[in-house]
């Protein structure tokens, strides 16, 4: 049953990037080393800004658009196949 | 049966890439994790805390959830409300109050007392970074003794409240604590909660970088050492049965101190005095262990 009454309130709505491109903030760039990479997915497991995802290769891919670089999932990393590099 | 990595995976999460988050924020991690074990048929109550921050400004939201914002004193009484509107409705939905330290231990602390006692079927969790972060880290009654905080530049000198025990007294089905450092064994606690009836309360320990100074990449490193150095024991009280969940080999808790600034004016005696209040702690926590009931 849908909702008939018309709503007062102020409603937000959720989208990808409601901060704008937090990619900006970024002072250091991870970057993956397929080599080394396990797929652990600890990485994953560990991103606060679920930015990362898995890639056609099954590798991951973080999405650089929204990475604000914290460098959490190097730190975690326990194949140490995460960089970070300055921008 | 235990929740694996390939379960949170495949489970769908309600956090959006690109919130208002700080780099390197805790109670993001736990958010993500939480969301995934809560599933879809979830709605939050967020009083004013970090995340109503995090959620980002009207009129976009990075959370794909139903969410209430509500006053900071009065989030589990919206949240009683919510689930009784839903009952009425004959819904089966998880009503969950995600708030912060501040407006658990200190604001809404007679509202979460009061939807306690009358046992009101919704899951409370407070996740805890131990100051009122996002106003500028203000001193609340869940910062740890000796903490430098904006309020308390010579170091608090009054112990934090022990809001798990505070709730576990109100006789409530589920009580835990957890941390950002232990992904599943937080998963675990939740999954358990989700299937329990009643008031469910759940205390996350969500390292904050700004706030307590330590370089943003050590979130995961600083929560998981706060478990290993016994500074915050992991358990759980189920019906009044208390069992501690996690057992790590004591490290140091010199290293775990010595990692944040917000700590950094402590002379190696003082430590050696937390010390002592932390084994206490661990071997109070121990003794319930073995009795029979708890509350």
């Amino acid at each position: 049953m849908e909702l008939e009454v018309l709503i007062l309130i102020p409603v937000s709505k959720p989208r990808r990037g409601a901060t704008g491109e937090t990619g900006l903030w970024r002072v250091e760039r991870p970057i993956i080393d397929e080599g080394k990479c396990i797929k652990c997915w600890i990485c994953w497991l560990y991103c606060p800004e679920e930015v990362i995802s898995e890639g056609q290769s099954g590798f991951p891919v973080i999405d650089l658009s929204f990475c604000k670089g914290c460098g959490v999932c190097a730190n975690v990393c326990p194949a140490k196949a995460i960089k970070m590099v300055r921008e | 049966m235990s929740i694996t990595i390939h379960d949170l995976r495949k489970s769908e999460g309600s956090y959006l890439p690109g919130s208002a988050s700080c780099p390197g924020c805790g109670a993001t991690i736990a958010f993500r994790i939480a969301s995934r074990i809560l599933g879809p048929n979830t709605v939050y109550v967020i009083p004013a805390c970090c995340f109503s921050i995090i959620q980002s400004p009207y009129p976009r939201s990075a959370i794909s959830a139903p969410i209430l914002n509500f006053a900071f004193a009065a989030a589990a009484a919206a949240a009683s409300g919510v689930q009784r509107a839903y009952k009425f409705l004959g819904k089966d939905v998880n009503v969950v109050v995600w708030a912060g330290d501040g407006g658990t231990v200190d604001i809404g602390i007679q509202a979460l007392s009061g939807a306690a006692e009358r046992g009101e079927n919704i899951i409370y969790i407070c996740y805890d970074n131990e100051a009122y972060m996002n106003t500028g880290i203000q001193r609340s009654g869940a910062t740890p003794i000796k903490a430098i905080t904006k309020t308390t530049p010579m170091g608090k000198q009054e112990m934090p409240k022990d809001m798990p025990m505070i709730v576990a007294a109100h006789r409530v089905p589920y009580v835990a604590t957890a941390s950002v450092g232990y992904p599943f064994d937080l998963a675990n606690k939740l999954e358990k909660a989700k299937r329990i009836k009643g008031f469910r309360y759940i205390q996350i320990f969500s390292p904050c970088p700004p706030g307590w100074d330590f370089p943003v990449e050590k979130t995961a490193e600083i929560g998981k050492l706060a478990v290993d150095t016994y500074f915050w024991p992991l358990y759980e009280i189920e019906e009044g049965k208390l069992r501690v969940t996690i057992k790590p080999r004591k490290k140091p808790l010199k290293e775990f101190i010595r990692m944040q600034r917000r700590f950094e004016f402590l002379k190696d005696e003082e430590i050696e005095e937390m010390e002592k209040l932390v084994m206490e702690k661990w071997n109070f926590l121990l003794h319930l262990e073995r009795s029979e009931r708890v509350f």
